[in-house]
């Protein structure tokens, strides 16, 4: 089992904490001039996305994990799994409902997505920034109603639900911000 | 032509503080001119090393030879400075880059500039006094000094006396005042109390203190004496006649009356690598050279080594070392 120590420790190296794979997002020494060193680390938890803060004695190791990140494209969902392939390699991946998360929202064939790996299976996928979806149903808005506020509801190709404009209608393609789940404009 | 100031073949000091760095230097010149100390320039490499198990110095060895010998870069000035002291014993002043391996962080670089100077006849409040008055002219407003004895510093913050706590001691007092334990810090006593000691220092005691002025702490622990002289404290207890500078938690200078006793500094020498070994450790080649300076005699004297990067930082408002390098460790 590959194990780092304190010396090696740098943001973005990802290690095991609690058997989850962390990633480091800060890393402080604390070392008095000839004393001992300990280092203040601040981690993100890749399984369960959350922030930690541990403190090592820095002649202290810990596990490395097994991280790959990939850039995939999304192929299909075969109502159980979400299928992904390396577009160089043309590697495939089946990433389950856990690991897929809210990026189910907005995957159309071919998405440009980001799959992290743990031990060679799918830990979480990142949609693309942005996404150009397909307005299947909504409200049909007020004739000349162009630049009112106000909002209506709208479902997207995928399934997705977003706010959108009055006066956008059915079969309008929107370009939609996955990271806020907003509409941003029409595609 | 776009300019990426975040392009790593740029310095990551302003101009500003590179200029104010130089001045910084010129200033502390004409201070030890005025005051007849001696500027020295002395080697960085080095064929013995601190064997101190918490420094790690970084070493070289030169190639294409027949025969190759392990050279190390030094962790500070101080072996050579005390054999000039032992040959001809007058004031000096080194104004050098010196290299921590390991050693990287907000208040780290690993190649860094110290000032350190050794003065015969002076004692260690006497030394205070000068260190006070250079700081007074680099900084030209400074906030108070004040002086407190690392007993005194930890009895009146952390509620125990460090001379002679144990680790579970220690222990007992970082949960009390709900400090992080760090890992690797063991509970069935096997950790040394100095480390204990030195988290909470960092994480207590000096966060107890007034943080918007300069506190020298005075006579350490016997265990932490590096290369200081041993003497009674006011309460008879044996101590290193050792002080630290700090400005509220910010590590400024470290300093000593200088051991001079040949024997004792080459036990201390072989002491440390047997905790080297302990520890799995490197061994380092002790300094020859400097116990033969020591046989010969070196005057009475004390000694401090400040880090100029620091007091720099102190001048210019910085909140990372980065920001007074030209090229930390990541952009040579």
């Amino acid at each position: 089992m590959a194990s780092y120590n304190t010396n090696d420790f740098k943001n973005g190296l990802k290690v095991i904490l609690d058997g989850d794979p962390c990633s480091i997002t800060e890393n402080i020494l604390v070392k008095p001039g000839k004393g001992q060193a300990f280092n203040r680390v601040k981690f993100k938890n890749l399984k369960t996305g959350r922030t930690l803060e541990r403190t090592f004695k820095s002649t202290e190791s810990v596990e490395a994990a097994d991280i790959e990140e990939h850039d995939v494209e999304y192929l299909y969902n075969d109502g159980e799994f979400w299928h992904f392939m390396e577009p160089e390699s043309y590697n495939q991946h089946a990433a389950g409902a856990i690991a897929v998360g809210d990026a189910a929202k907005w995957l159309k064939a071919q998405a440009a997505c980001v799959m992290v790996l743990w031990n060679g299976a799918p830990l979480s996928i990142t949609p693309p920034n942005f996404v150009e979806l397909e307005v299947t149903q909504t409200d049909p808005g007020l004739k000349g109603d162009t630049a009112q506020g106000g909002s209506k509801p709208a479902v997207l190709e995928t399934g997705a639900e977003v706010k959108v404009p009055l006066f956008i209608e059915q079969g309008d393609v929107l370009k939609i911000d996955t990271r806020t789940g907003e509409y941003v404009s029409r595609a | 032509m776009t300019i990426d100031r975040n392009a790593k073949w740029r310095p990551t000091a302003s101009l500003k503080a590179i200029k104010t760095r130089a001045r910084m230097l010129k200033s502390i010149r004409a201070f030890f001119d005025e005051r007849g100390v001696l500027e020295l320039e002395t080697p960085l490499f080095a064929t013995g090393a601190a064997t101190e198990p918490n420094l790690s110095s970084f070493c070289s060895g030169y190639p294409a030879t027949s025969t190759q010998q392990t050279l190390y870069l030094n962790t500070s000035p101080e072996f050579a400075m005390k054999r000039f002291l032992a040959a001809y014993g007058e004031p000096a002043y080194q104004i050098c880059k010196s290299f921590r391996a390991d050693e990287l962080g907000p208040n780290h670089n690993p190649e860094f500039t110290l000032l350190e100077w050794y003065r015969p006849g002076l004692c260690m409040f006497e030394l205070m006094d000068e260190i006070e008055q250079l700081i007074m002219r680099v900084l030209q407003n400074p906030a108070g000094f004040t002086r407190l004895s690392y007993a005194d510093a930890f009895i009146q913050v952390a509620g125990f006396d460090p001379h002679v706590a144990t680790a579970a001691d220690c222990r007992r007092c970082a949960r009390k005042f709900g400090i992080e334990i760090p890992v690797g810090m063991a509970d069935d006593g096997s950790t040394d109390v100095n480390d204990w000691l030195d988290w909470l220092l960092t994480q207590h005691v000096l966060p107890g203190l007034r943080q918007d002025s300069f506190t020298f702490l005075h006579d350490f622990p016997r265990t932490q004496s590096s290369l200081a002289e041993l003497h009674q404290d006011e309460g008879g207890r044996t101590v290193a006649a050792r002080f630290e500078l700090y400005y509220g938690e910010l590590e400024l200078a470290n300093g000593f009356v200088e051991l001079r006793d040949t024997d004792e500094q080459r036990a201390r020498f072989e002491h440390d690598n047997k905790v080297r070994s302990r520890n799995g450790q490197v061994l380092v080649q002790i300094d020859d050279y400097l116990l033969a300076a020591l046989r010969h005699g070196m005057p009475a004297c004390t000694g401090v080594a400040l880090g100029l990067d620091r007091l720099l930082m102190l001048l210019c408002g910085a909140a990372d070392i980065r920001e007074v390098l030209m090229f930390p460790w990541d952009r040579i």
